[in-house]
């Protein structure tokens, strides 16, 4: 295992978002690519304590809808500038992530899948509930995106930075996954009990990643909430935990490819299934629990597994 | 006393069950304790109390001079202790030379902030360990296994894995709970082999085994536990000819099996 | 006073019941596999649906109900065997969001062939309420707590006395065990999925005249089924029935006497609570891992 592998990818994924823009012929599809380069970057860190560290988060669209509703409404109402609004809130749901993880991480299984299930539900019934601050169930509007006292608009832009970010978290969960730390999490999941006895704090290292990746979704919900300029309740509901979760599994658990791919792919898919009048949930549905039958890995790893049987 | 691992009148119960009662041992630097005794007797119960899996009711373990009973076993790793498993804890999800090198966490650089963006030092690191790893793989006969992944590899194979990455530790005290337990003749005799190996090494080891001709040959001295209480302790020789320990393990003198 | 507390209970207990149902059919799937079936909440919903449907075709309200309950039954034994039979060695996360794919379908489906509105079913024992100690009460209330006793007393002779019973629960306890008897873990499951889909139905259509049914009334429905089995402990099928009772208690109480927009987060509030201080829930039996 040299160190050439691991940068071949990371090669792919910049020439791809570097040469990306000149396929695309309009602002549709720009707007396409921007969410999808939003949502692979949640994926990623999602994948970090779902595939690698082997826990369960069926809640996760929480701590974007956190990070979303936090910077919009400290920028919309309180007047702050989204370059302090997006930290702060990021700070407030590692916070929050960190007071919730050690207790609920105790739990396992289902019981881990019900209570961050209730902890996305509840922090979504809030968010409808105090309309005062959140403009309740019709949503409220978000200013644009200032850094630097420079406001952030145009495709080309938002582009540049959604992709740029991605880019930069991926590098990182590259070289974190093939560190020790990397190992410690995977060993995690093969065996909680082998792992604390080769001396691994393994209680701390789940809350850990726990509150890297509620920080990561809780940064791009803030930057998603700026881009559209637009967020409702919606964003933080079961369901958009669920297309979190699946982006992970459908694309590949434990890869970081995987999580890009199942981004695209979850990003891209409403749009195709918006031919189907009516027909989408069933749709969905049906893609969902098929490519998880045929395919239980996920595709990535699948994909990757079937090269190297052709090779032998 | 120079015992490196002092343990004195550990008792735990379950509910109504007592598990270990009172037992008190000492093991020198560099020796072989063997743990025997019937099925149910405590052993496998004796060695989670010493590596921090069960908090003892009563009594304490002292490791090195420091006390140590009741720590958890991610601190005892830290002060040197290192185990394997009776029914095999292996990480099938990873390759086998990342399972050694879990082993051997302790002793490189992490924390969270230090994967994500790694330093050169970090990496020559990380490559000696594989290197070790490797090394640590062949000393316990799974040469040809380096490159295998965890999931394809047999029971035998997996049950010497489990002692490399155990070494990897680089422990001050290595227990092992039933290394043969589950193997056939061969790769008990393969298994056996590798304790001796690793024996000569100078490691101290805790063992827990039934195959007493291994027990018997290897060990500096035998504690030998019945429904959870000492029985006998002393050298080989001696717990051998054990009245107690030969009617604990064969019932009554008449009803011997010819055949042990 | 005590007259609004009573109807509180009342309502609670009635809308509780189908909680302690729809827990069941999850205690029932969880024993025989560990499997958490997602989907559970849809079979209620098809309950309901199917049953409107054929009575707006013309069937009789008795046929009506059997036979939405049977065609309930059929689809949850079809999902077992299209989807959760193939995926058996799979994570227990891609496990979970199979469920969850199956239960987007039957929605989705229904969604396709019964259009997005809502319909109510007519009420098995007329419209007129009856006063209870000064609260009032629908005699459809009165079909739910019924039938949900008779189920429950019915599962407990059938789990209890019957061949077929004791093999699922000794499935439930060790699967390998119960194989190496004779018994076929496969089979077993099959039957569960089935079962638990006819309690769910039941429930859909026992409660469809009092609260209108909808294609995506599942959803809720499922998730605060599985939060009342958790409450209760989901190896325990007292546990799953008590859970939903209580927990429909404490959410028609929470409605009434604290705010009724934050009724829907009781239950997980609730849950939540309850996993920090009991891991296993209040009935499950605590497990030390045997290492």
């Amino acid at each position: 295992m040299t160190i050439e592998p691991r940068f071949r990818g990371l090669l792919v994924l910049g020439v791809v978002v570097l040469l990306l823009p000149f396929a695309l012929p309009n602002s549709f599809y720009y707007d396409v690519a921007i969410r999808i380069a939003i949502n692979a970057t949640i994926a990623i860190g999602m994948n970090l304590l779902i595939g690698y560290t082997g826990q369960i988060s069926l809640g996760h669209a929480g701590f974007l809808g956190l990070g979303a509703y936090g910077s919009g409404i400290l920028t919309a109402r309180f007047g702050w500038p989204s370059m302090l609004a997006l930290p702060v809130t990021a700070i407030g749901t590692g916070l929050l992530a960190y007071l919730v993880a050690r207790p609920i991480l105790r739990l396992k299984r289902h019981y881990l899948a019900i209570a961050t299930l209730g902890f996305g539900i509840i922090i979504n019934i809030v968010i409808g509930n105090e309309a005062a601050y959140t403009g309740g169930p019709d949503g409220m509007a978000v200013a644009s995106l200032s850094l630097f006292g420079v406001e952030v608009t145009g495709e080309r832009v938002w582009y540049g930075l959604a992709a740029g970010v991605l880019v930069f978290v991926a590098w990182m969960m590259v070289n974190l996954v093939n560190a020790p730390m990397g190992r410690a999490l995977q060993a995690i999941h093969g065996s909680e009990i082998a792992a604390r006895v080769a001396g691994i704090d393994v209680a701390g290292l789940k809350v850990r990643v726990v509150v890297f990746s509620a920080v990561l979704a809780s940064v791009m919900g803030g930057l998603g909430a700026h881009y559209s300029g637009f967020i409702s309740p919606a964003s933080s509901d079961f369901m958009h935990s669920i297309e979190l979760v699946t982006m992970v599994v459908v694309g590949g658990m434990a890869s970081v490819y995987g999580s890009i791919v199942g981004a695209a792919i979850l990003t891209v898919l409403p749009q195709v299934l918006g031919r189907f009048e009516g027909w989408e949930t069933m749709v969905f549905g049906l893609i969902l629990t098929l490519s998880l039958m045929f395919m239980p890995r996920g595709i990535v790893p699948t994909l990757r597994l079937r090269l190297v049987r052709s090779e032998a | 006393m120079t015992s490196l691992l002092d343990i004195q009148h550990l008792s735990i119960s379950f509910g109504g069950v007592k598990a270990v009662q009172d037992v008190s041992f000492g093991i020198d630097k560099g020796h072989i304790h063997a743990v025997i005794g019937p099925n149910g007797a405590g052993k496998t119960t004796l060695l989670n109390l010493i590596t921090g899996i069960y908090v003892p009711t009563q009594g304490e373990i002292w490791l090195d001079g420091e006390k140590v009973a009741g720590k958890a076993p991610e601190a005892l790793a830290l002060r040197g202790l290192s185990r394997t498993f009776q029914n095999l804890r292996v990480c099938m999800n990873m390759s086998a030379i990342e399972n050694v090198m879990i082993g051997a966490h302790l002793q490189l650089d992490s924390g969270l902030f230090a994967g994500l963006i790694p330093s050169k030092e970090a990496r020559t690191r990380d490559r000696k360990c594989r290197y070790e790893a490797a090394a640590l793989m062949r000393l316990v006969g799974l040469e040809s296994h380096i490159r295998c992944h965890a999931s394809q590899m047999s029971y035998g194979a997996l049950k010497r894995l489990e002692i490399a990455r155990a070494l990897a530790a680089r422990p001050q005290v290595l227990l092992l709970d039933e290394p043969a337990a589950g193997l056939n003749r061969t790769e008990t005799a393969e298994i056996d082999e590798v304790i001796r190996q690793v024996a000569e090494l100078g490691v101290t080891i805790v063992l827990v085994e039934h195959n007493m001709k291994l027990v018997m040959n290897i060990s500096d001295r035998v504690l030998v536990l019945d429904h959870g209480r000492k029985l006998a302790e002393g050298t080989a020789k001696e717990v051998q000819s054990n009245g107690e320990v030969i009617c604990a393990y064969l019932g009554q003198q008449h009803e011997d099996d010819p055949t042990s | 006073m005590f007259v609004e507390l009573l109807q509180f209970l009342l309502s609670g207990v009635t809308i509780g019941s189908i909680y302690a149902l729809v827990a069941l059919g999850f205690s029932i799937v969880f024993n025989a596999s560990g499997v958490i079936n997602f989907a559970q909440g849809e079979f209620v919903m098809l309950g309901g649906v199917a049953a409107v449907t054929l009575v707006e075709a013309g069937v009789s309200l008795p046929f009506a109900v059997m036979l939405a309950v049977a065609i309930a039954g059929v689809v949850g034994l079809l999902v077992e065997k299209l989807a959760i039979e193939p995926a058996k060695d799979a994570d227990e996360v891609t496990l979970i969001i199979i469920t969850i794919g199956a239960s987007l379908t039957i929605r989705g489906m229904v969604q396709v062939l019964f259009g997005k509105g809502a319909h109510v079913l007519p009420s098995f024992g007329g419209d007129k309420p009856l006063r209870v100690l000064g609260a009032t009460i629908l005699p459809q209330s009165l079909w739910v707590l019924g039938t949900t006793l008779s189920v429950v007393l019915m599962l407990a002779g059938f789990f209890g006395k019957t061949l077929l019973g004791k093999a699922m629960l000794a499935t439930s306890f060790n699967k390998l065990a119960a194989q190496l008897v004779g018994i076929n873990a496969n089979f077993v499951l099959f039957l569960a999925f089935g079962l638990s889909a006819v309690l769910g139905a039941l429930g859909g259509v026992i409660i469809a005249p009092i609260t209108y049914t909808s294609y995506d009334v599942g959803l809720m429905l499922g998730l605060k089924g599985f939060i009342a089995g958790t409450l209760g402990g989901l190896g325990s099928g007292y546990g799953a029935t008590v859970g939903g009772l209580l927990l429909g208690v404490l959410e028609a109480l929470t409605a009434g006497y604290v705010s009724s927009a934050y009724k829907d987060a009781l239950p997980f509030v609730l849950v939540l609570f309850i996993l920090f201080f009991f891991p296993r829930g209040l009935f499950g039996a605590s497990l030390t891992e045997r290492v």
